[in-house]
């Protein structure tokens, strides 16, 4: 198994194939993680560096604990801690970065296209671990994993985003994964919240909590970042939970398998109530455990023994 | 200075919008001056007698928006370099804009813009004064002393004024003096944050985005004060269809305004942003397929009269960066030319149209000496192959940045023999 491919900037242009390709290894990679000693020595000598100019603690943290697992040295590079601060440019960074010949780069970035500028100047395998509001692959693709696992299959299923839309790179990701996979994304949220020609991406706007929650089989919900209040694109916390926050009371109209997700990390009582967060129908700690994998897979289809 | 031998254009296709003439003819250069043209002309004994055969020879091109970024960020470009790119796509004048370093608010900066294009320039330049000192969009620029010192026109470019009363109060006043006023038509609070065009691109690219809206509000607003004050206003770069429609109802109204619009929205949209190109990037923004098609239908119709190139040279300082860190702004002097050929192979422009948007209208909206073919005129004048196909090297530009947006493009033809008041100013080498 392979993939076609030296980056994983986002999972737009990445087939079914592919997408099956990096779940399936991340099944075989997980019982890894459930070992006493949880190391193989499959990218032993391989150099990542965790190169994150955004704050972020799961998603590296994550990476981390993937590429240690497959007995990678690591580096991390943090927007505080780089030159980011001195002036220096992304390329110039980059270059400096892969004069110490890095195998792999793992990137965060505020700016959208980010890593896709620093894969035009330096020939080391990419990873976007999120880049401004475009994608997030490696989140996508831990979704897929978590709903394959929970459903059984990808195609034809009813999935239901709702929040901010319009800032999320997380929705991105997974409205591309879920349409390539062949199941329907409906989305919801304050019109304000919803990019411009949001049916573009192939979604479906739901007009109501109801309509959105209802027949979908999966929800995710998306955290409401709190910087959106001060640019006024909703009113109030209060009248955001009370009108798109997701609760018990939505649950009982809902599928009886519905399962409940949220890429983290959660305002309770905002998007998300703590007995749905809690609930037997949330997935949230399981996308957490199979991010791990799934990073795991994405570090061993990029560099590992069988990579092209 | 000695003056420049004379120069015998022969049997070209002599193109002049401003007087309709269209045939095959001889175009003598004597003394700076048109000295005669139409039919076999005889070559004075000293003259450089050039084969124009297969060529257009027409008015030298105008470009009445450009940046030559003198004084203040000389890297990115120069008069010297600026001209010279200029002269390499045909132009024989361009109008700068006042967001150099100082900026151009006083006599004293546009006497040295003048003083510098005189010395090193290969072009004619003129300088267009600030409306509001500094660009700061608060009191007004001294604009009478501008126009004495030789500025042409009035703008805030880039910095468009907000304040309705005191954008009023500016046209009112340099009306006065015969002075235009050119706007960069840009609501900011709907623009505010935007990196470019707002819709299906930018949703996928997961780029804040900017509608076509925020250049229309401004648009409306700026033409509806033409209309309170009668002054000449110019809409620079129109790129929607909104603008266009809006200049088209001033102008039936009878109001003194104009427009322009720039090449790279005639040919490009927002899908060319492609994988974050920062090469595509300027403001305003590219817009939708129908926003293109709209621009030109209007420029077709002569709605929007003018075309300028809104010259913005930027360094890799500016460029190689994050497409939202990046600066906006692309060349255009070198590609100009040629973009609008294409037009002419697609039939949207005839030859003369295109020569009237590129040097005829731009002459007599800023009232510039030029745009015409014309015993006695000066002698500013392009010889273009319009069949000497190209393809774009941003390594071989004469100005000193390489933000072209159509790097790589095959153009149909280009220009091969540029004249300023009766000198060479380019030739192109085989």
């Amino acid at each position: 198994m392979s993939l076609k491919r030296r980056h994983m900037l986002g999972l737009h242009g990445v087939s079914a194939e592919e997408i099956t390709t990096v779940l399936d290894t991340a099944e075989s990679l997980k019982e890894i993680s459930a070992r006493p000693i949880k190391k193989v020595p499959t990218l032993r000598g391989k150099t990542i560096v965790h190169f994150f100019y955004e704050a972020s603690t799961r998603t590296r943290t994550s990476f981390e604990i993937a590429a240690k697992r497959l007995s990678a040295d690591t580096v991390s590079l943090s927007a505080s801690t780089s030159s980011i601060t001195k002036g220096e440019t992304l390329i110039d960074t980059a270059k400096n970065l892969l004069a110490m010949s890095p195998d792999l780069i793992v990137m965060r970035h505020s700016q959208s296209g980010a890593p896709h500028l620093l894969a035009r100047h330096i020939p080391c395998s990419i990873i976007n671990a999120g880049d401004g509001a475009h994608e997030h692959p490696s989140q996508g693709l831990l979704d897929l994993m978590t709903i394959r696992r929970a459903k059984g299959r990808l195609d034809g299923l009813k999935v239901s985003i709702i929040g901010d839309i319009s800032h999320s790179r997380v929705a991105r990701s997974d409205i591309i994964g879920l349409n390539t996979m062949g199941s329907q994304v409906t989305v919801y949220g304050p019109r304000t919240l919803m990019p411009p020609a949001v049916e573009s991406l192939g979604v479906s706007v739901a007009g109501s909590m109801e309509e959105a929650v209802n027949e979908a089989d999966v929800i995710i919900m998306l955290r409401v970042q709190q910087e959106r209040l001060t640019d006024v694109l909703f009113p109030t916390l209060r009248e955001y939970a009370q009108r798109f926050g997701l609760g018990s009371k939505h649950l009982k109209a809902a599928k009886p398998d519905v399962v409940i997700m949220h890429p983290g990390p959660i305002n309770r009582g905002v998007e998300l109530s703590p007995e749905v967060a809690d609930g037997p129908q949330s997935l949230i700690l399981d996308q957490v455990a199979n991010g791990v994998a799934v990073r795991m897979a994405l570090l061993y289809l990029l560099l590992g023994p069988e990579a092209s | 200075m000695s003056q420049p031998r004379p120069i015998l254009l022969k049997g070209g296709r002599l193109l002049c919008p401003a007087s309709g003439i269209d045939e095959t003819g001889d175009l003598l250069l004597d003394q700076g001056r048109i000295a005669a043209l139409g039919g076999e002309l005889d070559a004075p004994a000293d003259a450089e007698i050039i084969d124009c055969a297969g060529k257009w020879v027409a008015p030298g091109l105008i470009d009445m928006h450009v940046h030559l970024r003198e004084p203040g960020h000389e890297y990115k470009e120069d008069i010297a370099s600026g001209t010279a790119a200029a002269a390499a796509g045909g132009f024989t004048a361009v109008c700068s804009m006042p967001n150099t370093d100082p900026v151009n608010d006083s006599a004293a900066v546009t006497e040295m813009i003048l003083e510098r294009a005189r010395a090193v320039g290969s072009c004619r330049v003129y300088p267009v004064g600030a409306i509001t000192p500094g660009l700061k969009g608060q009191g007004l620029s001294q604009m009478a002393e501008l126009k004495d010192a030789g500025c042409v026109a009035v703008s805030d470019d880039g910095h468009p004024v907000s304040d309705s009363r005191l954008l009023r109060r500016a046209m009112e006043y340099a009306s006065g003096f015969g002075l235009p006023v050119i706007c960069h038509s840009e609501e900011l609070s709907l623009s505010a944050g935007g990196a470019m065009h707002e819709g299906p691109v930018a949703t996928a690219l997961g780029l804040p985005g900017i509608p076509a809206e925020a250049e229309v509000a401004a648009v409306e607003r700026d033409l509806t004060l033409a209309g309170l004050t009668g002054a000449r206003v110019h809409i620079a770069h129109i790129s929607c269809a909104g603008s266009v429609a809006a200049l088209a109802r001033a102008r039936e109204a009878g109001w003194a305004v104009s427009g322009e619009t720039a090449p790279h929205y005639l040919a490009l949209c927002d899908q060319d942003v492609g994988e974050y190109d920062t090469h595509r990037k300027m403001n305003p923004t590219l817009r939708s397929q129908a926003d293109r098609q709209a621009v030109r239908q209007g420029l077709a119709a002569g709605i929007i009269q003018a075309v300028a190139t809104d010259h913005a040279p930027h360094s890799v300082l500016e460029k190689e960066l994050e497409f939202g860190f990046a600066a906006f702004g692309v060349t255009g002097m070198e590609t100009a030319l040629g973009v609008m050929l294409e037009l002419v192979e697609e039939h949207l422009l005839t030859p003369l149209e295109m020569i009237e948007r590129l040097s005829a209208a731009p002459a007599r909206l800023l009232g510039l000496p030029g745009g015409s073919l014309t015993a006695g005129g000066p002698a500013d004048v392009v010889v273009m192959d319009p069949k000497a196909a190209w393809t774009v090297d941003p390594a071989k530009m004469r100005s000193k940045s390489a933000n072209t947006a159509f790097a790589g493009r095959k153009l149909p033809g280009r220009a091969m023999l540029t004249v300023c008041g009766g000198k060479v100013t380019f030739r192109l080498e085989d």
